[in-house]
């Protein structure tokens, strides 16, 4: 059976890096179909185009390690080893999803697997690894915290601030920048004085440009901060330099809004992740990875869509982790 | 038996869970010299590992403590001032209250947001003389305005221990207040369980904070005329509204006296809970900060906006009149 071949590369194989990459890529394509059908609602931000730093950098932690993602969350979510099917469940809003259908595309979160979640504001997750990546040191051993952000966020004060705190502590934390150019519609350019990684050399974190869309560039220099970071060495800053395929969020699949001009988004299309880790494989290992990815994706789009929707009587099931109930709206 | 002050109680509430459960530690600014005077002497007995001094990042400290949470620890962060609290709502009411909802239960938030001096600090203005409590508790985010020192005893034992976020608010104008009390007495009190400090038969007060101890003063004075009970909910959020509503079918009559601006303070759903579910003999009447109040620094001035004691005895002789 094709599921047991791919089983056996270790995630920062080359094999094991396409699995990751093609993984996401097909992921999002079809979620992007159940926005389109309707099974998805609200959308999604697509990942597509960016799948070379979540495999990289996921595939240097261990899963005792921590993340925290972005708004742009699935390829994280993935790559940290979430199980496809009940992901989809999540961004379909079922009851089998990682966050039993109370986060959706923007919160996904398996905290048996250290994601501690993706997070819908830009640049708030900093911090929060930060935290977590002090918590980790304070119980011994050598765990590192990842928060991954984009280039929107590099304007955020509270994940200046977060810099700050973790090389005054000298935390493990990988800071992730995904440059992929755009803070929605505005450029880099447009807002950004200095650069990404001067914000991260300012306090004293080393900080890198790698390639953002060759997932084994990433995994070497994800590989050196997080050596770094279990050695007691700090905080590191990776910019990846990339390009997002598809739109800001699937909203703009109807909207048409105009800020990228068709010359740049096919140029930006030519350097594809998915296609740079596979010509490193065999013919035979590619398609192998291919069919095996097929068939998880397409078990996982049926048990979403076969998953029941949650009870709404439990709408707010979970609002307090004692259990304490609400007052009930309406007019009750 | 010892005198025990409002700011040693806290004190010594963070001292006992501190050695109780070495997952709790403390931060925020100048803890290490507790220039607030409630982490006095906790660096030198736990050291720097269990009491961080922060630098003036409030909204990187607030998601910092939410990280460590995660993470199995229970921070308590200590806000100098009660408005940093605004700078700090997207961290406390949008990233910690919400995850355990978002997470489908996975996530627990166990933060405790520790403010020692909120409310009219007299004299220091507009930015450091607020008393949000009313807007947590609008977000659903568990809130405590002790009134006496066991209570901030109790409830900032209570918020270290809960699972989910606390904010506890320790009012200015009862840091001074002492009670005798045997130390052996002082325990957790539960959230959401409020305290009758004064029984009586004419009109419930329900008085935060502070103002508890206005609303006792006033009931003394208006004896010989009317009996008046205190009604003190301790906790904002959750409040307690059987504990409110047995007192209320005792007295049939109410009056809030609150620290909140009257705009969707909390006085406004103490009344408007009252009105759908009380049987009142008379209207309520809610003794409250002014419409989106700005504390101004001239003392007179201060005073002017924060309720007071003649209000609320005028507030009281209303309600018996109706």
């Amino acid at each position: 059976m094709a599921l047991l071949t791919a089983v056996a590369h270790a995630p920062g194989s080359d094999v094991g890096l396409y699995r990751t990459v093609r993984l996401i890529r097909r992921f999002e394509e079809r979620a992007v179909e159940l926005v389109r059908s309707g099974d998805i609602v609200g959308g999604i931000h697509p990942y597509t185009g960016q799948e070379a730093i979540a495999a990289g950098v996921c595939a240097a932690l261990r899963v005792d390690d921590v993340i925290t993602s972005t708004h742009r969350g699935h390829g994280h979510v993935l790559a940290k080893g979430a199980d496809p099917g009940r992901t989809l469940a999540e961004l379909a809003g079922r009851a089998t999803g990682l966050n039993r259908g109370r986060g959706g595309s923007m919160h996904a979160a398996d905290f048996a697997l250290g994601i501690l979640g993706a997070n819908a504001i830009v640049g708030a997750n900093g911090a929060i690894a930060a935290g977590a990546a002090w918590a980790a040191r304070q119980e011994g051993g050598d765990r590192v915290a990842v928060s991954f952000f984009g280039d929107g966020a590099v304007n955020q004060g509270v994940l200046l601030e977060a810099l700050n705190l973790a090389a005054l502590w000298r935390l493990p934390v990988l800071f992730v920048c995904e440059n992929n150019g755009y803070a929605t519609t505005l450029t880099v350019s447009d807002a950004v004085a200095g650069t990404i990684t001067g914000r991260g050399a300012a306090f004293g974190i080393p900080s890198a440009t790698v390639d953002g869309m060759d997932p084994r560039a990433v995994l070497d220099a994800a590989r050196e901060a997080v050596d770094r970071a279990r050695a007691g060495g700090g905080p590191s800053l990776v910019e990846c330099l990339t390009y997002r395929f598809d739109a800001h969020h699937t909203w703009e699949h109807k909207a048409r809004v105009r800020y990228r001009a068709d010359d740049e988004v096919r140029s930006g299309r030519e350097r594809d992740p998915v296609t740079i880790q596979g010509d490193r494989l065999s013919d035979e290992d590619r398609e192998r990875v291919d069919a095996e990815v097929e068939y998880t994706v397409d078990a996982a789009v049926a048990f979403a869509l076969g998953s029941p929707h949650p009870d709404p009587v439990g709408a707010l099931d979970h609002l307090y982790a004692t259990g304490m109930r609400a007052r009930p709206g309406g007019g009750g | 038996m010892p005198w025990l002050s409002y700011q040693k109680a806290l004190n010594r509430a963070l001292g006992d869970e501190l050695a109780r459960d070495p997952a709790v530690f403390v931060l925020g600014e100048d803890v290490r010299v507790a220039v607030s005077n409630v982490t006095a002497g906790l660096f030198k007995r736990f050291g720097p590992d269990r009491v961080l001094d922060t630098p003036l990042s409030e909204q990187a400290f607030t998601s910092f403590a939410t990280g460590a949470a995660l993470s199995g620890r229970r921070p308590v962060i200590e806000f100098q001032i009660p408005a940093l609290l605004y700078l700090a709502f997207e961290q406390i009411v949008n990233q910690a209250h919400k995850f355990s909802l978002m997470t489908g239960g996975q996530a627990r938030v166990p933060v405790t947001y520790l403010v020692p001096g909120s409310g009219s600090k007299t004299g220091w203005a507009g930015q450091h003389s607020d008393h949000p409590y009313a807007l947590f508790a609008h977000a659903g985010v568990k809130t405590a305005v002790p009134a006496t020192p066991e209570d901030a005893y109790g409830l900032l034992t209570s918020a270290i221990r809960d699972d989910d976020p606390v904010v506890v608010f320790a009012p200015a104008a009862a840091l001074g207040k002492r009670v005798d009390v045997d130390h052996e007495g002082l325990g957790p009190v539960p959230l959401g369980v409020g305290r009758v400090h004064r029984e009586g038969q004419d009109v419930t007060v329900v008085a935060i904070g502070h103002l508890v101890h206005d609303a006792l003063a006033v009931a003394e004075e208006l004896a010989d005329e009317v009996s008046v009970e205190v009604f003190d909910p301790r906790t904002v959020y959750p409040f307690d509204w059987d504990g409110l509503a047995a007192s209320v079918a005792r007295t049939g009559r109410l009056v809030v006296v609150d620290d909140s601006n009257r705009m969707c303070g909390l006085a406004a759903e103490v009344v408007a809970t009252a009105a759908e579910r009380f049987d009142l003999v008379s209207p309520p009447v809610r003794v409250t900060r002014p419409d989106g109040a700005v504390v101004p620094f001239a003392l007179a001035l201060d005073h002017a906006v924060q309720p007071d004691r003649a209000q609320l005895a005028a507030a009281i002789t209303k309600v018996l009149k109706q």
